[in-house]
């Protein structure tokens, strides 16, 4: 467990290194087992054979990187990648088969076309990462296609409300389900009061309203609320700006939503009193880190390292969560057939271990992955929510997000 | 020393006999509990429920078991990726095995060799002779291999893959997977009963335990679990025991805080017992009067009274107590 963090500071040259080992299988280990299984002589036949496709559109780049955050090359798609080879290692002892094609499209590109291409090529079940509107387009040109949509990279609750679309399945978190889990621990230690700071994007605006819905949901206060209007770049002028800006009167917390990350990153210890800090930034609300490592969570840390040559960031584990859920299902089913995969995708006994230490399933209401919620700073898992105390008649996983009694989604 | 002469007589050891009124006070059974974030093992007097003494182990000890004599403790040190074979006696490290990378769990065969030792890192069961170290096999199985079980035969071991959520039974003649149980998730542990006529699963996640009949290899029944007040996503199944009369099994439920007791004949759970905090694994003392299950976030072992199904005493061990096995 040293070599991660060694490899953390060379971004780029990790994502070099990941996509030579790619090239090579011979080199990385794990790719040995499906020629190793036991009698693996018999060709596998195509209702046993999964096609899982992943179309991802590079997103708006932000203003600028901090070196610790640098992208990868292979960001998602190495998650996927560590999916495909997990259900191998399990689907040989039942003769199933899995394949990958992933097609990456740019910022300013149409995600659509390359979708489409997935589908005609024979995949049927299909990871994306696009912008929310293009994933209504898919989702709609899909409709009449035997395709099971995968929501991996959108946390849009449109998308699991008044948007909602009966052949998508989402994996990643809603805002929503984001929010709560921050608000359930800051009332748990008492932190009522919240300063909310809102960047310029609509994205953010998204996120201060998930904030502000579950302030209501669980009684928080939000005491001040300022937009952030100090430009894309403050880091010259951080020390002087941020103080002035943030001279609101007593609160617990600064709450910041600034999806981009932009400024998030600045406020720590240059606010006018000393608090912390949570939301896009500080204490965030995520999916997975690096530094989770509970419930057997270290060991899948150490095959996406292992594999990849760097850790683990929350998009890579969304997307092996949605190569994992396929193939779970397809464990039970042993037919690829997109309706049999789907009814048991969303029957009640699917249980999804995805190392948080209880199950995830998903909604039947809207589709939505239920998951524990990590609350990690740079360096830190600090805790999952649900946190303890927040009851609920069927499970503490549906006290985040929108619950069923809630939701505005009506599947055509 | 008596006890040495004692100890060596292993049948006698083994049969569980009154060995206890035989010998003088010291040499009451010992129990062995590995304690993975201190990376040491207690040694906790059985008798006067003292821990007697605290040794060094390698880093994140986990598995834990004895040589049918109980003269050897071998233990997983999954950060140093090796086994630790210490004598049970003197507590002193005799010897080091190889182990494959990120060893969590092992199984000894009857016989007392070889070991089948889980990789969880490598999808690999390690197959080592424990007199030489040299390695026999590895057995490719299924993601996050964990659990592992043997027939008292020593003919079946049987490895749950934690993420690909199966029992693999592996023929030791051959070393080769002879089928698959697809259980529920999480699979963590696997127990034969003494007769061999049933093979226990439990899965942590999904929450229940399967018992599966070695004849066929098929499942016969998924036990659940209740408990009042206790959310039924907490009941995380781990550590599985069956009394050798195989009249009983006592199964710890992990965040659940509690052993349940379930009739084997009906496979009905009769009683739960609330012990330490994220009990983890069970071990028996070896004439069955106590069970002593590992608490990993109390940092204590709970002694149960097998007979009258009470929780009599809890005893402070290290950091995250993990397993334990407990010798004459």
């Amino acid at each position: 467990m040293e070599m991660p963090m060694r490899m953390k500071a060379g971004a780029t040259g990790a994502a070099l290194l990941a996509m030579a080992c790619f090239a090579l299988p011979a080199v990385a280990q794990e790719a040995a087992p499906p020629l190793a299984a036991p009698k693996a002589a018999a060709p596998i036949a195509p209702g046993q054979t999964f096609n899982i496709g992943v179309v991802r559109q590079l997103p708006e780049p932000p203003p600028w990187v901090a070196p610790l955050q640098m992208p990868p090359d292979d960001l998602g798609i190495a998650g996927a990648q560590l999916g495909l080879r997990d259900n191998l290692t399990s689907g040989r002892f039942l003769k199933l088969d899995y394949k990958l094609t992933s097609e990456t499209v740019p910022t300013e590109g149409d995600p659509l076309p390359a979708a489409q291409k997935l589908v005609d090529a024979g995949n049927r079940f299909i990871l994306l990462d696009v912008p929310p509107d293009q994933l209504l387009r898919i989702a709609d040109a899909l409709k009449d296609s035997d395709v099971i949509l995968i929501n991996v990279g959108a946390t849009d609750d449109r998308l699991r409300q008044q948007d909602c679309r009966a052949n998508v399945f989402h994996i990643a978190p809603s805002r929503a389900m984001l929010t709560d889990a921050l608000a359930q621990f800051l009332i748990s230690k008492r932190w009522r009061n919240w300063f909310l700071m809102v960047g310029r994007t609509d994205n953010d605006k998204l996120y201060a309203e998930a904030v502000r819905r579950s302030a209501t949901k669980f009684g928080a206060k939000i005491v001040a609320e300022k937009t952030w209007d100090y430009g894309p770049d403050a880091r010259a002028t951080a020390q002087s700006e941020v103080p002035r800006g943030t001279q609101v009167g007593e609160y617990d917390m600064l709450i910041v939503a600034d999806e981009l990350g932009e400024f998030g990153d600045i406020l720590p210890y240059n606010t006018w009193l000393s608090r912390p800090i949570a939301g896009t930034q500080g204490l965030m609300p995520l999916s997975w880190h690096p530094t989770m490592e509970n419930w057997g969570a270290s060991q899948l840390q150490s095959r996406f390292f292992k594999q990849s040559g760097r850790l683990m960031q929350p998009l890579d584990f969304q997307m092996w969560e949605g190569v994992f859920a396929v193939g779970s299902a397809g464990l039970k089913t042993r037919s690829s057939d997109p309706a049999k995969v789907r009814a048991q995708m969303l029957s009640p006994d699917y249980d999804l271990p995805v190392f948080k230490g209880v199950a995830a399933s998903f909604r039947p209401w809207d589709h939505q992955l239920r998951q524990p919620i990590l609350l990690t700073h740079a360096t830190n898992t600090v805790t999952l929510s649900p946190q303890q105390g927040f009851l609920h008649q069927v499970t503490p996983l549906d006290t985040l997000g929108v619950d069923k009694p809630e939701t505005l989604c009506k599947f055509q | 020393m008596k006890r040495q002469t004692l100890l060596s007589a292993s049948l006698a050891a083994l049969a569980g006999l009154a060995v206890a009124d035989a010998l003088p006070a010291q040499a009451s059974p010992r129990a062995f509990v590995s304690n993975e974030r201190d990376h040491t093992m207690s040694v906790v007097d059985m008798e006067s429920l003292k821990v007697l003494q605290t040794v060094k182990t390698g880093r994140r000890p986990r598995g834990i078991t004895a040589s049918p004599d109980g003269k050897l403790i071998y233990v997983c040190a999954s950060d140093d990726n090796r086994v630790e074979v210490y004598d049970a006696a003197t507590l002193k490290l005799v010897k080091t095995l190889r182990s494959g990378p990120d060893p969590e769990l092992f199984v000894l065969h009857p016989s007392g060799n070889p070991l089948y030792i889980a990789n969880e890192d490598d999808n690999m069961v390690t197959v080592v002779n424990v007199e030489n170290n040299d390695l026999i096999a590895e057995i490719p199985v299924g993601v996050e291999p964990e659990g592992m079980g043997i027939s008292p035969d020593g003919k079946y071991m049987v490895n749950t893959s934690e993420t690909t959520n199966m029992a693999h039974v592996v023929d030791t003649a051959t070393n080769e997977i002879i089928e698959n149980i697809l259980v529920d998730s999480r699979p963590r542990i696997a127990e034969f009963s003494k007769d061999g006529k049933q093979l226990w699963v439990s899965s942590e996640v999904g929450g229940t335990v399967s018992v599966i009949d070695p004849a066929t290899w098929k499942i016969v029944k998924k036990i659940s679990f209740k408990i009042p007040g206790v959310n039924n996503d907490a009941i995380q199944p781990v550590g599985v025991r069956i009394t050798k009369d195989g009249s009983k099994a006592f199964i710890a439920l992990g965040p659940a805080n509690r052993v349940a007791v379930v009739n084997t004949k009906t496979l009905e759970v009769e009683k739960y017992l609330l012990v330490g905090q994220r009990v983890w694994q069970l071990g028996f003392t070896p004439d069955e009067k106590f069970l002593v299950s590992t608490n990993g976030n109390s940092n204590d072992v709970s002694i149960i009274d097998v007979a009258s199904e009470k929780v009599t005493k809890s005893v402070p061990v290290g950091r995250a107590p993990w397993g334990v096995v407990i010798v004459p």
